[in-house]
């Protein structure tokens, strides 16, 4: 029996970087917001502070900052005629947990989407024709518009004072830039991060086979920097401790180094850790939802009534409370009928390593962001004709940390263990570095979430069960951006290089990124989404969800930037026209 | 080390441990308002829980022998540098699997069970130090009924080798137990104790880190950033420093 608590105005399930938005945007329009947070409180100066952070066991090794699988984890499987089995220890994606989320342990590469993107499907078939788009592939726009979204691309880069070079201000062409970036109103607001040699090395090598390289967009910052909140950031060390780790230095843009400060100042803000919401709860229309049900560490279960529901919790996680509440139809595949779980995508991210020989690379003096970039096979940048697949990725000369368990570039033939093995791990450390893709991936019919039926969490609920693999699209452009990677490592001049594709299948095991999308996806009809292009449930009008959950599909860029952008579009629609109209923001 | 001097480090994080660990039954569901001041206190730095003691925990005589020998294969010591054994890896795992990692107790451990397909990762039943214990035993059992009556720290080292590899492959049967499963397992446990933090019991005197060039927990290189094709010469440092800062003076 759950002991039922007074109602609150907001209610936000789960308090990582779009909880924080969300809750100082909501706050600010005068409202009581109460989060709910299934880990602990985390701060700066007590959880990851420069005098122990830099601890790869702890933390890159053993999970410290991540999700606990004996927590909540899912089942996977490539394909639907496999048993999808636990995802029994984390590998390939990382989520977080506890206050600040998943951006507390990001890399900090801080990007904006293509125009191209949000009008994906509309491009394409203008661009190639119909037949561009196969059946298979459930391709579609965003609902939203890159023009619509600018302004709040803007805001976030200048909440986490982002590190850059415009390549493109009010149609300006901005030498040094992306040239093939969006139109943006105005330049970042602090200038791009100085380079280490291999970033350099890959700029110099892009550049002279006629490619454009530029500065990495970064979320360590270049310099000292006090965003519009009145919080400060200080300039960025180089520790090489950035992803899978919490910054001591207060360099790197988060919820705890950009909005808490403020946030945790505001007497209608309140937060309850170590408790997790187990359900929304709906009225018998099931068109209102009334709150949530939580449970805290002790097992006690509570009734959270609110007016207003928030879903910001990891994309994964906001699927899953959907379908275990009950919330919207889920993806069939074999009929195409329902739109929660649907269009779930990840990233394809190969590599080639280029072997330098004689260049000192000093790969630990490096930050999460530290990289040079070319854009040029990204999106649609360039001409698909013939190609037989859509998008791209953009290709990276990173260069972010030594960290010695982890970094390890063997060349061709080395054995995986003993003497040899040794001896080509010490001889290559310093001198080695990779060309890499962040490769996008379009939603295919076969690839989706649902609920698993064997597999069951710590409340008793199914697991969500993943369906994933690489489908013909992801591989064939990875082979067309190899060649690619290929030419740029070889005008690095190298002693040798090392190809390193993924695939063909998708494997759970190795990390990858922490880049999932999708599920329950935003767009202009019911029929074809989740959430409305305001992130509104279509079916629920007072509930919200928040996150990579929304994207139709996963470009060549990583998403922490469109996430941001999103959450403030949607909380400015909540200010300005939700709380006006407490109804359906677009009509069906 | 003169116990009257203690490092900047040695003493933040040994007194940050100490009061972490005493705090653990505190731990509670906790309501934080806005407007009610700092939300941090005194003593709750989330410290690392270092290897206090150079005892062995967890491995049996026979079943260190195993660990010793292998290890020392995966990494040797050699003109390069120490091996795995110089560098306390053995140690290292000993008490890895002594505590929590050992027990898994992190991991969603329930069933059912399959092995399942390459791409599905790790599906063994077992926690790491079950997996160990069992993978040990057997390995012994497999190496003594083939090689003559011999352990597998008796071997010389090419037949070693051999069965390493045999490991790696799956090509030995181990009663049950998935050999390439434990094979990534002690590669990967051993790459650990090679290179993480000595505060864990290895990577001795940063003799790891040293081989490689890697200058450990240091958190500030602005002055290297633009230094292109230099070396680095600063000697490594750990969480606890280095032993030099405990020296006087």
């Amino acid at each position: 029996m759950s002991q039922k608590l007074p109602s609150v105005d907001v209610l936000l399930v789960g308090f990582g970087w779009t909880g924080a938005i969300m809750a100082q945007e909501l706050t600010e329009a005068g409202l009581d917001v109460l989060a709910i947070e299934r880990g602990s409180w985390r701060e700066t100066s007590t959880d990851f502070a420069p005098t122990f952070i830099q601890d790869e066991l702890r933390y890159r090794y053993h999970g410290h900052l991540f999700e606990q699988t004996a927590q909540e984890t899912l089942t996977f499987r490539n394909t639907s005629d496999q048993k999808a089995l636990p995802m029994r220890r984390l590998g390939s994606f990382l989520p977080g947990t506890g206050v600040g989320g998943s951006i507390l342990h990001w890399n900090g590469q801080a990007w904006r989407f293509l125009p191209y993107d949000f009008e994906i499907r509309s491009q394409t078939i203008a661009r190639y024709g119909q037949g561009m788009v196969p059946q298979d592939m459930t391709l579609q726009d965003w609902g939203v518009t890159y023009d619509e979204l600018e302004p709040y691309y803007t805001r976030w880069e200048e909440l986490c004072g982002i590190a850059g070079q415009a390549g493109n201000v009010k149609g300006q062409k901005q030498s040094g830039g992306n040239p093939f970036e969006g139109r943006r109103s105005k330049p970042y607001p602090t200038p791009p991060m100085k380079q280490t040699y291999g970033p350099t090395l890959f700029a110099e090598a892009a550049g002279s086979i006629g490619l454009h390289p530029f500065p990495c967009p970064s979320a360590n910052m270049s310099q000292a920097y006090t965003n519009p909140l009145g919080v400060s950031l200080a300039p960025c060390t180089y520790c090489g401790f950035c992803e899978k780790f919490g910054c001591g230095n207060y360099s790197k843009a988060s919820a705890q180094t950009t909005i808490l400060p403020v946030l945790m100042q505001k007497k209608n803000f309140a937060l309850r850790t170590e408790s997790e919401v187990t359900a929304i709860n709906v009225d018998s229309s099931r068109k209102r939802a009334t709150g949530v049900t939580y449970v805290d560490m002790h097992g006690n279960e509570f009734e959270q009534p609110a007016d207003l529901v928030v879903v910001c919790a990891y994309i994964t996680h906001n699927v899953h409370l959907l379908m275990t509440s009950g919330i919207g139809t889920t993806y069939d595949p074999s009929t195409g009928q329902g739109t929660l779980g649907k269009n779930y995508c990840y990233q394809i991210t190969p590599s080639v390593n280029v072997f330098l020989g004689d260049k000192i690379l000093n790969p630990f003096v490096g930050a999460g962001a530290s990289g040079m970039i070319v854009d040029d096979w990204n999106g649609d940048n360039f001409d698909h004709g013939g190609l037989g697949f859509i998008h791209g990725g953009y290709i990276a000369g990173y260069v972010t940390t030594g960290r010695p368990i982890e970094t390890e570039f063997l060349p061709e033939g080395t054995p995986k263990w003993g003497a040899k093995w040794k001896k080509a791990f010490i001889e290559n450390y310093l001198t080695s570095m990779s060309v890499s893709l962040m490769g996008a991936v379009m939603p295919n019919a076969a690839n989706h979430l649902d609920l698993d039926p064997s597999y069951r969490d710590v409340y008793g609920r199914p697991l969500m069960r993943m369906t994933y693999d690489f489908k013909q699209n992801e591989l064939k452009m990875q082979d067309f951006t190899m060649a690619k990677m290929v030419d740029i490592a070889k005008a690095m001049k190298p002693r040798e290089i090392k190809k390193s594709p993924r695939g063909p299948h998708y494997d759970i095991e190795p990390y990858q990124s922490t880049h999932n999308t999708g599920g329950a996806i935003m767009g202009a009809t019911p029929q074809q989404s989740v959430v409305n292009r305001y992130l509104q449930h279509w079916d629920v009008p007072n509930l919200f969800v928040v996150g990579a959950s929304a994207f139709p599909h996963n470009s060549g860029y990583n998403p922490t930037g469109t996430v941001s952008a999103l959450a403030l579009w949607a909380a400015d629609a909540i200010r300005n026209q939700y709380l006006k109209r407490p109804a359906p923001l677009v009509q069906t | 080390m003169n116990p009257n001097v203690l490092s900047r480090r040695r003493f933040l994080t040994a007194g940050a441990t100490v009061t972490a660990s005493a705090t653990i039954g505190a731990a509670s569901a906790r309501e934080l308002k806005g407007g009610d001041g700092d939300r941090w206190l005194p003593h709750q730095a989330d410290a690392p829980n270092p290897l206090e003691s150079p005892d062995y925990k967890f491995f049996t005589t026979d079943e260190l022998a195993f660990v010793e020998a292998a290890t020392e294969r995966l990494i040797p010591q050699d003109a390069l540098g120490p091996g795995a054994h110089a560098c306390g890896v053995p140690l290292f795992i000993d008490h890895q699997l002594a505590g929590a990692y050992g027990r898994g107790g992190s991991w969603y451990m329930q069933g059912p069970w399959d092995k399942g397909e390459d791409t599905q990762g790790y599906q063994s039943r077992m926690t790491p130090s079950a997996l160990y214990r069992a993978a040990i035993a057997a390995i012994d059992q497999h190496v003594v009924a083939s090689q003559g009556g011999k352990r597998f720290a008796e071997l010389a080292p090419e037949a070693q080798d051999a069965l390493l590899s045999d490991l790696e492959e799956g090509k030995v049967d181990l009663r049950g137990v998935d050999a390439k499963t434990f094979f990534k397992m002690l590669w990967l446990n051993t790459k650990e104790g090679m290179f993480s933090d000595p505060i864990y019991g290895g990577n001795k005197e940063m003799a790891g880190w040293k081989m490689l060039g890697f200058p450990g927990a240091r958190y500030n290189y602005l002055d290297w950033v633009d230094r292109h094709g230099e070396r680095y010469d600063q000697p490594p440092v750990g969480i606890r420093g280095r032993p030099a800062w405990d020296s006087q003076g």
